[in-house]
């Protein structure tokens, strides 16, 4: 379906501040979402459209009832997996940065290094250029591809951890912690709250890398993705479905992984006097984690905290910055008063807080 | 730094005793000397630095960050000394990071008043985030990381098999870094020499009594005191002009009661009491100990408003001399005899009760005014029954010492708000907000998360799982309406006015006594019956 779009109208921008700007043809605001009017489709939108471009699996971003999807193969797999076989009418894979003619504009995928298959959205036509970042993260990540900067005019970023306060800590020094609990309490249990999507695998791998190579134990959700992660190349080691597993070995210690929601759920009661600890940029604030009763907060992000977000845009060397959802204050101040950037805040209400509604952060 | 500040994170996100226990001993195994001494006495509150005031830790954030992100970021996090620590610009390179606690404390005790900001701030420059936001809760003295001083020492003495009573007996005699200290526990030396100085003494504490108990004991062979509503104390004076004041656990009180402190440096004497608020010869309701024990350091005025006072009930040393080998009718006999010599108006004896047949103990526990208690009567908790023949000795020994408290008060409530516990309770509603009735509608009076047994438990949480008519973070609002909803029977120890809570009142030590789940809600009480319980204030 992408390579032959339909002439189509333009839906109704809801920012007319934009149409004087050239570029207001790569890249408006619609109620569904961005929308690219010179190349006819929308970036993540927020409810079912005809064509749409969707930057990475996580359930916020890609939506299920598009009748043609284009994003990295790794995306569709996901989505599929998730919502299954009929959940878009057609899927067409890009590789990164393979160029793609779309309607007046030419797309390429670049890697976001958010998750398996995220990918930044860059739309060229007539000599300008726009980047979709959709969630991202610039440090390096063994279960996907690194991120990659990508110059623009206008550059559209995410704000989840957009203030000074986060910058988030090596996350090797997080699993440091983690591995030091499980030697000071090797009795109990260690239940990981991790977002089945990306920070789940990225939390094993980074476990692995340790030298931890003992079994892990993954709560039922987390089987079909993790699969999916080792069917694209990523190791995982030694995992084992608990439910299968003899009860009394996970109830000894070691580690399980499970959605963050879980560890204050029934399921948890099978464990006697468990360590909780969940994995997110979230822990940075001691609040936001004491509210999930958690005992080992690990500061584990798939975003940019701060210091990355702001060399992020500087590196784009973008005039205008458009931010879609998080922190947005924060950034546009910066972006305006130490930058001079023309900077506006999207406050797309779509895109949970989280990242996800289960603390993808 | 590094290790001590990854020890009090770790701390202050750990519920468990044995888990604490085992994070401060695992630090002060592998930790050397004189950091992990500095820690020990950080976390038993022997070593204040805490003098840096908020004012001082905003100005230096000023300096250095834009105030539209200070802002934003502060408004964000909700706590000034996190926010800083997470906010403060590292510079680019740490290359002295490796700032040791030894470092920190030596700087610190040697730096003046007006060199203190500069010091504060290099010593911010060279800590990641999480060291910052410890080095900032020693300095401004907000250490809340659940740990008491009597645990701390636990820990220490856990690293050899030295017990928490042992190490509090030489306690008095060391220093930070107690480098002697853990040669002691770590067996490079026999003993501790100690002398003769202000030296905390484990308490003797005392059994619960139940009525039925009562009619086994003989009361000729008990002293009947009175069980006074205060905070249990130890003041200890080395007849030099020096003395302090120690709470049960052993933490050093002085600084909160300077009065107390300063007033009763008379003697050479180490006494058992309880310390009150007396003003104008009467004892002040618990509610004004509250306010004395809530400020770390008292204004002028606070203490000339709810003055502190000391009753004592036992002598542990005199002159040098160590009487806690001596039966209690002895012991009785020499703080009779010291209390006569002490003309100081914070301080007076506790009085024995009048009563002596097992009729007159329960009657004296229902009426202490009719009994000896007089105008005291209703500061009076209990009663305390102590055997003559009994030595001071530390912990809680069966069959010496009990105390008899008065009945609790107790409402019918109703269960209005439910909330996740932590650690083992995690994923139980286990935290409950009840309410009695106002004017047709049910307001809050209290929290409860205790006094249910885990089957209890268990049924309790089911209930608010089908009932939750809605839901805000971790709680749950439950269903409260006249004919469906669930009914506790709350006992608590007191009731004061308050202006936090929306119904105006605030229980002391409130807990489940029982679940009503016979009763309907519109069975429960009305605040009237609550004001009806007010503490006279």
């Amino acid at each position: 379906m992408f390579r032959r779009p339909r002439e189509r109208a333009a839906p109704r921008a809801t920012n007319s501040d934009m149409n004087a700007d050239a570029s207001a043809q790569i890249l408006t605001l619609t109620e569904a979402g961005l929308y690219c009017p010179a190349g006819g489709f929308h970036i993540d939108p927020l409810r079912p459209v005809d064509r749409a471009v969707v930057t990475h699996g996580h359930a916020d971003h890609a939506r299920p009832g598009h009748r043609a999807v284009l994003a990295t193969g790794e995306t569709l797999d996901i989505m599929v997996a998730r919502y299954g076989e009929t959940c878009f009418g057609t899927g067409q894979a890009l590789a990164y940065g393979a160029p793609l003619k779309v309607g007046d504009t030419t797309v390429t995928l670049h890697p976001a290094g958010h998750i398996l298959g995220s990918a930044q959205v860059a739309i060229a036509y007539r000599g300008a250029r726009a980047v979709v970042s959709g969630d991202y993260k610039t440090r390096p990540d063994p279960t996907c591809a690194a991120y990659e900067p990508v110059a623009c005019d206008v550059f559209v970023s995410e704000a989840t951890f957009g203030l000074p306060v986060f910058r988030h800590p090596p996350p090797q020094q997080e699993i440091g912690k983690l591995l030091r609990s499980l030697a000071q309490f090797p009795e109990r249990t260690h239940l990981v709250g991790a977002y089945p999507l990306g920070k789940a695998q990225r939390v094993i791998r980074l476990l692995r890398d340790a030298g931890y190579d003992a079994p892990i134990f993954l709560h039922g959700a987390m089987g079909t993705l993790t699969q999916l992660y080792e069917r694209h190349g990523v190791a995982l080691g030694d995992l084992r479905p608990l439910e299968a597993a003899d009860k009394s070995v996970a109830a000894r210690g070691g580690v399980v992984v499970c959605p963050p929601s879980a560890t204050t759920d029934r399921w948890s009661r099978r464990f006697v006097d468990p360590v909780v600890a969940f994995a997110s940029g979230w822990m940075r604030v001691r609040a936001r984690a004491r509210q999930r009763g958690v005992e080992l907060p690990l500061v584990i992000s798939d975003h940019v905290d701060w210091t990355e977000l702001t060399a992020a845009v500087e590196a784009t060397g973008c005039r205008q910055l458009w931010v879609t959802h998080g922190q947005e204050d924060a950034l546009v101040h910066w972006a305006q008063q130490a930058r001079g950037l023309a900077a506006r805040p999207l406050r797309l209400l779509g895109y949970a807080e989280d990242g996800e509604p289960e603390g993808a952060a | 730094m590094k290790a001590f500040a990854e020890l009090l994170d770790r701390l202050s996100w750990t519920g468990g005793r044995n888990a604490k226990l085992r994070l401060i001993a695992d630090y002060l195994k592998t930790t050397p000397d004189p950091g992990r001494g500095y820690a020990l006495a950080i976390l038993t509150g022997d070593l204040d630095l805490g003098d840096a005031r908020p004012g001082l830790i905003r100005k230096l954030i000023a300096e250095r960050t834009d105030p539209t992100l200070f802002a934003l970021s502060y408004d964000y996090v909700g706590d000034l000394s996190e926010t800083v620590a997470l906010l403060w610009p590292a510079p680019h390179t740490r290359a002295n990071a490796d700032l040791s606690l030894g470092d920190v404390v030596e700087r610190l005790r040697e730096t003046g008043r007006a060199m203190l900001p500069g010091v504060i701030a290099e010593c911010l420059d060279r800590l990641d985030e999480t060291g910052r936001w410890a080095f900032l809760k020693i300095i401004t003295g907000a250490l809340r990381i659940g740990v008491s001083a009597r645990l701390a020492k636990t820990a220490a003495g856990m690293i050899g098999d030295k017990a928490a009573d042992e190490i509090e007996e030489v306690w008095h005699a060391l220093a930070p870094p107690y480098r002697d200290l853990f040669d002691w526990i770590e067996g490079r030396i026999d003993a501790i020499a100690t002398k003769d100085a202000i030296a905390f003494r484990p308490p003797m504490l005392a059994h619960p009594l139940e009525r039925e108990d009562l009619a086994a004991l003989d009361p000729a062979d008990f002293a009947v005191e009175w069980k006074w509503d205060g905070v249990r104390a130890q003041i200890v004076s080395d007849g030099r002009g020096g003395a302090a004041l120690y709470s049960r656990t052993g933490e050093n009180m002085s600084r909160a009661f300077p009065d107390l402190a300063q007033g009763l440096c008379v003697g050479h004497a180490a006494l058992d009491g309880e310390v009150l608020v007396v003003r104008a010869g009467a004892i002040l309701p618990f509610s004004a100990l509250q306010q004395r024990l809530n400020r770390k350091t008292p204004g002028v005025k606070l203490m000339a408003d709810l003055p502190g006072h000391f009753r004592a009930y036992d002598i542990l040393s005199l002159d040098g001399e160590d009487l806690r080998a001596l039966p209690l009718s002895a012991r009785r006999a020499r703080l009779e005899e010291f209390a006569r010599t002490i003309a100081a108006p914070c301080f007076s004896l506790s009085p024995l009760t009048d009563a002596r047949t097992h009729a007159q103990i329960a009657a004296a526990r229902m009426n202490p005014a009719a009994f000896g208690a007089g105008a005291d009567g209703p500061a009076v908790e209990g009663l305390m029954l102590k055997r003559w023949d009994s030595p001071y000795l530390p912990g809680r020994p069966r069959g010496l010492w009990w105390k008899w408290k008065r009945d609790p008060f107790e409402v019918d409530a109703v269960l209005m708000y439910a909330q996740r516990g932590h650690g083992k309770r995690s994923s139980f509603y286990s935290d409950y907000t009840f309410g009695v009735w106002r004017a047709g509608a049910l307001v809050p009076v209290g929290k409860a998360y205790s006094g249910f047994t885990d089957e209890e438990l268990a049924r309790i949480d089911r209930f608010v799982r089908a009932n939750t008519t809605n839901r805000f973070g971790p709680v749950r609002e439950v269903r409260h309406e006249p004919e469906r909803g669930l009914v506790f029977e709350v006992a608590f120890e007191g009731l004061n006015r308050s202006a936090r809570n929306k119904s105006g009142l605030a229980m002391r030590f409130p807990r489940i006594a029982r679940i009503r789940w016979d009763k309907h809600p519109k069975d429960a009480d009305r605040i009237e019956t609550l004001e009806r319980m007010l503490d006279p204030a």
